[in-house]
């Protein structure tokens, strides 16, 4: 357990400056308060000046957190004498072309759901920028605990329609069997052990995670925050013990409106004692469903609170690519130093889209204030502003891109309704590691139920039929 | 119906008030004095008498010293070695990186703990008790229970949640509820209960081991008690298979099946059945809550003719009462008396010691409710 001394270093900066104390024994850096001191050595505050001075800190006072921004809304550097961002052209490409891939796809399959298609569906109008800007910093290693309106992450880091199409219809190419709502995406890489026949390890075994970088997405909220410390602190540990390899982070998103919830700080905390690895990434979109930020703090945006918990924070503009990207690559450096911190990122930006397809914002914000927020600032046409401005893009290669990603998009819906629907014997499977004798009894019940009255069960939709229950 | 909805006055409070005393937790400043701390002699048969504290621990120590994926988190493990001691020396034998104390966040931890899971690691996160799990109940729950099924099977969550279950002495209400119920209904989760040393050691190591979120839900007031452990639970290869009871005391007239400390009350009221009217009560004890053996309960209610179940929890909703649906519906044919249960009183727990003992079933319930059962 290392101790850590908060120092404040300027209220301006909203800055902590750490140093670290690793004793091998925790009393070995007790402390006593010595006569004549002109501050406090108090074990819960050991660096705060005396003073005779009587006065409340005022959050009023204080001045607000700056937002980081590099482009503006016309797509120009804002500090021109700085250089431009490291990134290839190629890069800007692709993270544009991403960028309108989710929000072509949005379009899309929120009519579909007002068609009846599907259930349930969430866009994210507004917020590509913070996705894609930010998973573009991360490394394929690196682990993702997502909320839900981050589809831009899951984009960027090689989800293809197809892999989106299967899981919206919950079809048998779903990797999640059909078993969660639509968009609660999940992505896997092949495990390196599979825990029902090799759970139980040797002292000698090299720690591996199991490659699930992208966990799936949980519907209650919060819930992922201190799991993302948790999993950070378990790659703290295999990377410890594998020193050859990359050391790798986990990436936290969750909206503003989940802060509220008593699990993020928790986790902040719990992050900030175990030095966990993790970066915070909060969308802060103005609005936790109807419920605008104006109700749901007091105090100055998200920000604040990390620097309350002693953890290295900063606000940027989520409308701005860039911004994003940089402030996510400098956090995934900061994070990895000194033998592992959080970060917390408040992205800002303004959600265009309704909360969901179960939500009709218009019945709580004018419809001006959103036809605004499109027009005047959006992540999407900053970018191509900017693009438009190296010469990198035109009003042709627009139209041609969209033409074709909408055309790829609804192959793709096309193909995956026309999917057959998981096997029956997914439903029972995966409840434990191995299915349970009970189980598999049931499963027998269904088959000989299934095939006593043949006429009045159609089993064409699951893939393999009947034997689907074998 | 025997379960006793209201205060049941008893003759005597069970004995090992007393004893536990000396264990009684000061809530989160939970003062336990160290020399309870104490290792069994060795009989000539090899079998040993150790502490169901000392068998948790050798657990824990075993697991984490064979399987470098595991590691112990919650309050107060490391440098104080647990609020009741089960996890002594083990800070200094592995380490702060592996024995881990956390803040005062049950949602934190638990969280932590499940992440970690997630990620691949076999965390063992521990509650001060399991009252103070329900400030974590979503993630034991709804993450926990749920993320392999949800994931499509690609995500594992090896974890294993313990702690003291139940009540204890003189803790009221908010710190001796019973939550074997709780965690039972939990599709995805399993649940054991541990009443002897062998128990506590053979379960908790199966549920480290076990790729499935396993609670321990274990007992204040067993902690200190003594059980003799045969030379091969004494080994570090020692695991009990989760969803198998044990016939603790056969017998043939009446079935009492129970669990945790429960499963002592009934060996004892057992005896006293013999003594005072010479029945033979078979005595079972659950070990698993989920899955439950009812193999093992069906085949005794059919050899006896009579069932009766002994818990601490509350009487509706409970374990005793999934056990009497299954009696009813597995061996309705051989009851030869209506199934009868005898359970914690539908009431807050009361602080005062008097009240206290009269809101949990005594051994001269569980007797006198057997001879009612039987008619004698």
């Amino acid at each position: 357990m290392s101790l850590k001394i908060l120092t404040r270093s300027g209220l301006r900066s909203h800055h902590l400056t750490t140093a670290r104390i690793a004793p091998a024994r925790r009393w070995s850096s007790s402390i006593s308060q010595r006569p004549g001191s002109d501050s406090v050595r108090f074990p819960g505050a050991v660096n705060s000046k005396f003073t005779t001075q009587m006065s409340f800190l005022k959050a009023s006072d204080l001045p607000a957190i700056p937002t980081y921004r590099v482009m503006d809304s016309d797509g120009e550097m804002v500090d021109k004498t700085r250089p431009a961002p490291d990134v290839t052209d190629e890069e800007v490409l692709t993270w544009y072309k991403n960028m309108l891939s989710v929000s072509v796809m949005d379009v899309v399959m929120f009519e579909a759901q007002r068609q009846g298609r599907l259930s349930f569906y969430m866009v994210s109008a507004g917020e590509e920028g913070i996705t894609v800007g930010s998973a573009a910093a991360l490394t394929q290693d690196d682990v993702v605990f997502a909320q839900y309106r981050e589809a831009g992450v899951f984009q960027q880091r090689g989800f293809t329609l197809k892999n989106f199409m299967s899981q919206l219809f919950a079809n048998c190419n779903d990797t999640g069997k059909g078993r969660n709502m639509p968009v609660h995406y999940g992505q896997n890489y092949p495990r390196m052990v599979s825990p029902s026949t090799h759970h139980y390890g040797t002292a000698n075994e090299e720690l591996e995670a199991d490659k699930t970088t992208q966990h799936t997405i949980s519907s209650p909220l919060a819930t992922q925050i201190p799991q993302a410390a948790g999993a950070a602190y378990a790659l703290k540990l295999q990377d410890l013990q594998n020193p050859n390899r990359d050391p790798r982070i986990v990436a936290c998103y969750f909206g503003e409106g989940a802060a509220s919830e008593g699990d993020f700080h928790a986790a902040l905390n719990i992050a900030a004692t175990r030095s966990c690895p993790v970066v915070f990434i909060c969308r802060n979109n103005g609005y936790a469903i109807s419920t605008p930020t104006l109700e749901q703090y007091r105090g100055d945006g998200i920000a604040s609170r990390g620097v309350g918990y002693g953890i290295d924070t900063i606000r940027v503009d989520g409308n701005d690519v860039f911004a994003v990207n940089e402030a996510m690559k400098e956090a995934r450096r900061l994070a990895l130093s000194e033998g592992g911190k959080p970060v917390l990122i408040e992205a800002m930006s303004y959600r265009v889209s309704h909360h969901s397809t179960s939500d009709d914002s218009f019945a709580y914000r004018a419809r001006v204030e959103v036809e605004d927020w499109k027009r005047r600032d959006n992540p999407i046409i900053r970018l191509r502003k900017w693009l438009e401005n190296q010469g990198l893009w035109n009003e042709e290669l627009e139209k041609t891109t969209r033409d074709e990603m909408r055309k790829a998009v609804l192959k793709e819906f096309g193909d995956a309704e026309r999917q057959q629907k998981p096997s029956l014997k997914e439903a029972f499977a995966d409840v434990y590691e191995e299915i349970t004798e009970e189980q598999r009894e049931q499963m027998a019940e269904l088959k000989r139920i299934l095939e006593t009255y043949p006429d009045e069960y159609d089993l064409r939709p699951y893939k393999d039929g009947i034997k689907g229950l074998d | 119906m025997a379960a006793p909805r209201l205060f049941r006055p008893t003759a005597r409070l069970f004995s090992s008030r007393l004893a536990s005393t000396a264990l009684r937790s000061n809530l989160r400043q939970t003062a336990c004095a160290p020399s309870i701390y104490r290792r069994g002699y060795a009989t000539e048969n090899g079998t040993k008498e150790v502490t169901v504290r000392d068998a948790l621990n050798e657990a824990l120590a075993e697991e984490l010293e064979l399987n470098q994926k595991t590691f112990i988190l919650g309050e107060e493990v490391a440098q104080y070695n647990g609020a009741y001691k089960v996890t002594r020396g083990l800070l200094d034998r592995f380490g702060p990186k592996r024995v881990i104390d956390t803040p005062i966040t049950e949602a934190g931890f638990c969280g932590l703990a499940v992440g970690a899971a997630l990620a691949g690691l076999h965390p063992i996160c521990e509650f001060m008790t399991f009252n103070f799990a329900m400030q974590a109940i979503d993630q034991i729950i709804n993450s926990a229970a749920k993320t392999h099924y949800m994931s499509g099977g690609i995500q594992p969550c090896n974890v294993t949640f313990r702690g003291p279950n139940g009540f204890a002495a003189g803790v009221a209400a908010q710190h001796s509820q019973d939550y074997s119920a709780w965690y039972g209904s939990i599709p995805g989760l399993k649940v054991v209960s541990p009443w002897s040393s062998e128990d506590a050691k053979g379960l908790l190591k199966a549920a480290i081991r076990d790729p499935n979120p396993v609670v321990v839900l274990e007992n204040e007031l067993m902690y200190g008690q003594s059980f003799p452990m045969s030379e091969a639970a004494q080994k570090n290869d020692f695991v009990l298979p989760i969803g198998k009871a044990k016939i603790e005391r056969p017998g043939k007239d009446l079935t009492i099946v129970s669990l945790s400390r429960c499963v002592g009350q009934s060996l004892t009221a057992a005896a006293e059945l013999k003594q005072k009217y010479g029945v033979d009560a078979e005595v079972i004890n659950l070990r698993s809550v989920k899955p439950l053996d009812v193999e093992t309960i069906i085949a005794s209610l059919k050899k006896t003719g009579r069932i009766m179940v002994v818990e601490s929890g509350y009487p509706m909703f409970g374990v005793s009462s999934e056990i009497l649906a299954l009696s009813m519906e597995y061996g309705f044919d051989y009851l030869t008396a209506p199934a009868v249960r005898v359970t914690g009183a539908e009431v807050p727990t009361p602080y005062a010691a008097g009240l206290e003992g009269m809101a949990f079933p005594q051994e001269d319930t569980i007797v006198t409710q057997a001879a009612k059962l039987l008619r004698l």
